[in-house]
This record gives C-alpha cells, sequence and structure tokens, in this order.
C-alpha cells in the first residue's frame, strides 16, 4: 500500500462532497431531505469511529453502542439541564472514553472472538441497565421544542462527519496507524519490534469511543423524544459494522461508501416494502457479504484490475 | 430467606436452559470458530416448531422434542450449505467477520419472517400439568420447569457421550483442538465441520421447545437468548460441554441473587461484575482450557 497517498486523496474528495453537502440548506429543501442527509451523516461518523478500532487495531468491538449511548445520556441530560448543548456534548463524550479506557484494560485481555463476545455482552448489559433505572420516554421540554431548528442539528452532523474522516485519514498516515496496523498484522511481532500492542489499542479504542460518544451527543440533541436506552441497543453497533464491512473495512472511504448505501438502501426498502423490509433487507445483506467478501473497495480494486489487464491484453 | 432460596431455586432452573442454549453456541464457535449470532433465533425458531406442533396436532410439548430435534437437525444442515459453508472457507480472522455479518442478517430476515407468518404476539402452550408444584419444605418447585432443567442436562449428557464415542464425534472434537492436524490424519473436516453445525442448530432447537414449554415465545427472543448464551460460553469457557452446562447454572444463579439482593432494575450490574472479574482473572473462562 502506498503510504498515504491514497488517503489523502480520498480524504479531499469526501471533504469536498462534504463542503457542497454544506450549501444544501441554503437552497431551503424540504425537510425531509435534509432529514435523509443527516441520517447519512450520522451514519459516517458512526461507521468512521467503529472503523477505528475495527480497520486500523484489528479488534472487533461489539459494544460500540454503549458509548454511543453514553454519549447520548450525558449530553441529554446536560443540555435539558441548561448546559451550552457543545459543552454537553463534550462532556457525553468524555464519558464514553473514560467508560472505555476504564473497560478497556480488562476487555483487551480478550483476543479476537472473545474481545467480541465480551464487548457485546457490556455493552447489552448497560442497555437493560438503562432501560430499567430509566424506564420513562425523554421528551423535550415545550420551549425547547418551539425553537427547535433543522439547521443547526444538520450543521453538526456535516461538521461530526468531517471530524471523524480527518480524524481517520490523520490516523491511517501516522505513525500511531502504523503501530495500529503492525497489530492488527500481528500482535506478537508488532510487540516484538517494540511497538506497546495495549497502549495503542488503548489509544484506539479511546479515539473511536470519543466520537461514538459525539454521535451520540448529536442524537439526543436531534431527537425530540426517545426512550434514554434506545440509543444503547445493539442495532447501533451492528450498523456500524455492516456499514463498514459492506464499504471496506481499515480504509477511508469504505465506512463512507458502505453508510450512503446502508442508509438509502434501508430506506428505500423501507418505503417500498413497508412490511417485508427487515426480510428483504436481511437477504439482500447475507447475499451481499457471499458475493463481496471484502466490501465494495476491495471489490472496485479488483473490478479496476480485471479492466487494466483487459486493457493490457488488448 | 426462603424467598431468597425460592428466588436462587427458579435462578437454577433457567439456568439450566442458558446451559443449553450455550451448548450449542460453544460446539459451533468451538468447532468451527464462527460466532453465530443468530442463534438466538434457531432457538426461537424451534419453540415455535413445537407451538405449532401442540396447537395444530396437540403433540405434548416435551414428546414434540422428537420431531423439533431431527427437524432443526435438517435446517442446520441446509444452513450450512447454504451460507456458513462459505464462511468457513475464509481465514479464522476473516470468518469471525464474515459470520457475524451473515448472521446477523440472517438473524434480521428470521426475525421478521417470524412477525411476518406469525405475528409478534408472545405464545405459550398449555399443557394440563402445567400449573403443578412439588413442595419441599418452604419451597415450591413448578415441575414442568424442572422437568426442562432434568432434560437440559439429559441432553448434555447424551451430547457429551455423542463427542466422545462417536467416531464422528471424536473427528469433531479433533476439529476443534487443531483442524490442520485433524485434515493430515485423514478427517473430512468439511463433514466434521457440517456435523458441528447442525448439531449446534438441534441443541438450539431443543432448547426453543424447553423454553416455550416452561416461559413462552415470541419473534423477538432471539437477541436475548444469542445474548445469554454468548455470555455463559465465554463464563465456561470452551472444551467442556458439561462445563458450559455449570456455566448456565452459574449465570442463572448470579442473576437470581443480584435481582434478590440489589432489586431487579440492577440485576445486570452485578453480572456485568461477575463477567468482568472471571474475564480478568480467567480469559479463557471458568472451564477453559
Amino acid at each position: 500500500m502506498t503510504a498515504g497517498g491514497h488517503e489523502r486523496r480520498w480524504a479531499i474528495v469526501i471533504l469536498a462532497a462534504l463542503a457542497l453537502l454544506a450549501l444544501l440548506p441554503l437552497t431551503a429543501p424540504r425537510d425531509d431531505v435534509l432529514n435523509f442527509v443527516f441520517l447519512i451523516l450520522l451514519a459516517i461518523t458512526l461507521a468512521e469511529s467503529w472503523n477505528i478500532v475495527a480497520g486500523y487495531a484489528g479488534q472487533v468491538n461489539l459494544g460500540h453502542a454503549a458509548f454511543f449511548g453514553l454519549g447520548a445520556l450525558v449530553t441529554r441530560m446536560l443540555w435539558t439541564e441548561g448546559a451550552p448543548v457543545l459543552l454537553a456534548m463534550a462532556a457525553g463524550a468524555g464519558t464514553a472514553t473514560l467508560f472505555a479506557l476504564v473497560i478497556g484494560v480488562a476487555a483487551f485481555r480478550l483476543r479476537g472472538a472473545y474481545f467480541a463476545i465480551g464487548t457485546l455482552a457490556l455493552g447489552e448489559i448497560l442497555r437493560t441497565t438503562v432501560g430499567n433505572v430509566l424506564p420513562e420516554i425523554s421528551t423535550l421540554p415545550a420551549a425547547t421544542i418551539a425553537s427547535y431548528r433543522l439547521t443547526q442539528r444538520y450543521y453538526l452532523a456535516l461538521g461530526l462527519a468531517a471530524v471523524s474522516v480527518i480524524a481517520v485519514a490523520a490516523l491511517a498516515t501516522s505513525r500511531l496507524g502504523l503501530g495500529m496496523r503492525a497489530i492488527r498484522e500481528d500482535e506478537e511481532a508488532a510487540e516484538s519490534s517494540g511497538v506497546g500492542a495495549l497502549s495503542l489499542k488503548l489509544t484506539a479504542l479511546a479515539l473511536s469511543t470519543a466520537l461514538a460518544g459525539l454521535a451520540g451527543g448529536l442524537f439526543a440533541y436531534y431527537h425530540i423524544s426517545y426512550y434514554p436506552s434506545h440509543p444503547f441497543g445493539p442495532h447501533w453497533t451492528f450498523d456500524a459494522l455492516l456499514m463498514t464491512f459492506i464499504g471496506g473495512v481499515g480504509t477511508l472511504q469504505g465506512p463512507v461508501l458502505g453508510a450512503i448505501l446502508y442508509i438509502v438502501l434501508k430506506e428505500y426498502l423501507a418505503l417500498r416494502w413497508v412490511d417485508i423490509h427487515l426480510l428483504i433487507f436481511g437477504a439482500l445483506f447475507v447475499g451481499i457479504v457471499l458475493l463481496l467478501p471484502g466490501g465494495l473497495v476491495q471489490a472496485a480494486e479488483r473490478a479496476r484490475g480485471v479492466l487494466g489487464g483487459a486493457r493490457r491484453a488488448a | 430467606m426462603s424467598v431468597l432460596a425460592q428466588q436462587l431455586l427458579l435462578g437454577l432452573l433457567i439456568g439450566g436452559l442458558y446451559g443449553l442454549a450455550a451448548a450449542g453456541l460453544s460446539l459451533v464457535f468451538g468447532v468451527m470458530r464462527v460466532l453465530n449470532v443468530a442463534h438466538g433465533e434457531l432457538i426461537m425458531l424451534g419453540g415455535y416448531g413445537a407451538f405449532w406442533l401442540a396447537a395444530l396436532f396437540g403433540v405434548d410439548p416435551f414428546a414434540s422434542l422428537v420431531l423439533v430435534i431431527p427437524g432443526s437437525l435438517l435446517l442446520g444442515a441446509l444452513l450450512y450449505w447454504g451460507l456458513f459453508g462459505f464462511v468457513v472457507r475464509a481465514h479464522e480472522e476473516t470468518r469471525i467477520k464474515n459470520s457475524l455479518l451473515i448472521g446477523f442478517g440472517l438473524a434480521l430476515a428470521l426475525h421478521a419472517l417470524a412477525v411476518r407468518l406469525w405475528t409478534a404476539d408472545e405464545r405459550s402452550i398449555p399443557t394440563s400439568y402445567g400449573g403443578a408444584v412439588l413442595s419441599v419444605g418452604e419451597l415450591s418447585i413448578p415441575l414442568v420447569r424442572l422437568a426442562t432443567l432434568t432434560l437440559a442436562l439429559v441432553l448434555i449428557g447424551a451430547l457429551q457421550l455423542l463427542l466422545s464415542r462417536w467416531r464422528w464425534g471424536k473427528a469433531i472434537r479433533a476439529t476443534a483442538e487443531d483442524w490442520q492436524a485433524a485434515l493430515l490424519t485423514g478427517i473430512d473436516i468439511r463433514r466434521a465441520y457440517l456435523l458441528a453445525f447442525a448439531l449446534g442448530t438441534a441443541l438450539a432447537g431443543a432448547a426453543g421447545t424447553l423454553v416455550t414449554v416452561a416461559y413462552s415465545v415470541s419473534p423477538s427472543i432471539g437477541l436475548e437468548w444469542t445474548l445469554k448464551a454468548l455470555i455463559v460460553v465465554v463464563l465456561a469457557g470452551l472444551g467442556s460441554m458439561l462445563g458450559t452446562f455449570v456455566g448456565g447454572l452459574v449465570l442463572g444463579l448470579a442473576e437470581a441473587a443480584s435481582a434478590a439482593t440489589f432489586g431487579g432494575p440492577y440485576r445486570e450490574i452485578v453480572g456485568l461484575v461477575i463477567f468482568v472479574v472471571v474475564l480478568a482473572v480467567r480469559p479463557r473462562g471458568l472451564f477453559g482450557r
């Protein structure tokens, strides 16, 4: 892999696209268009944040929803108590990261599938506990609803998606990212050549969960009412995982492409086949995995390779 | 005191089903190194099998095991040929990833299918002996649940026997131990994978039947049972089916004890602490090798 150049080019392309999306509210589109793009932007942030631990440090974290949920929980509490939303989001992200570091020390003793199962269990335990302790639906006060502006949420989502893309691009081209990839490929070999595996994994987890916490904060700022345990639901983890793998894990552009495809497909099916859309979605999904095992990025590379080979032969 | 004892007893009774649910998952994970996150949905299908056999043909739910187990074996074989057989062709790292993806897609599809076919209602099987209770001192033991615990233990014992005596059982264990060495000694490891997956699905079907008899079934029970099974697999570690069963009992008891001590809402926190402590002290599980 050519170090960095590839990622930098993609980062420029994605950021340019996001800059174009910044013009969208100026054209005064319908709210549903903004809401739809918001969903994609939130999905990009979530997928890129998951990609950091899975794609660079090589650890499949199935408890990602816990950090998204914690970010949402803390942000919602502070913000509805009157704190400025950005401050509340920062506190939410901080809480998520702190929790991740505490849990990470124990969880990273687990390898491979055990890490996946352990983190899944952690996330679920947190979800049930929050559901038990805070069973009431959380709704914004009437005054806040009256002053609700969708464009503010939209720009925040846009900014967050840009931050996550920049963070992953910076990581991919840095020494830190190189160390993480060394762990992913062969942990023992990396350790014996002086790479501190645990501290690098914890760094990856901290960065990933900070972004997930911010995304959770955005969710809390965006939704008028929801059950506090909802953002802890395992589908947030699996959404992030599916989008990242469909696109291409361990690449910058993969999760972005995956997120777009995933949200567009899911929303389209939900509109087209209301009551059986999840059945079709699940089946389609299995098909994609079987046909494109390396995700869209690898499929595109293979296609380019085949085309290039044909051109050379001609 | 007797209230606590009663709660622990109920915890122990459901723990047996946790153990049975986990045994199938542990077998599949141990042998194939794939994580089937649709395991709970297979349990759910087994439960509906028993429910419909009772509702349409009046088959006694315990007797329906005779049909549900072979049916699940067949379903497992079909799922292996159609889906999971592709997963085991990849490297171990990729296998986990692909099995998560396929398992999640399958879980989504099966859940949606069950809602579509049988509605989201919760169903249970009424039986003439459903309310029977055995009183021992101040404790009252629901007979149906006691029977499910006993049957779960019998099934685990049968599986253990199958794995230690049967020619292909030994092949399955050899594949779990070291598939490359197994391949070198002439074992058809693809066949071992197929058998392990089919057996794992059969165990899920049996667990689903017992869950439906003792409690109830609905399309959404899948995720919960997958999670319980996964926790037990990690707690117990791989390698011993009896160990997995004991791990299930431990989880059932721990949940009951913490619900009794800290009240329902905080039940799971104690589970979390136990889970983290076990992982920190024994990353390979209580009974893992």
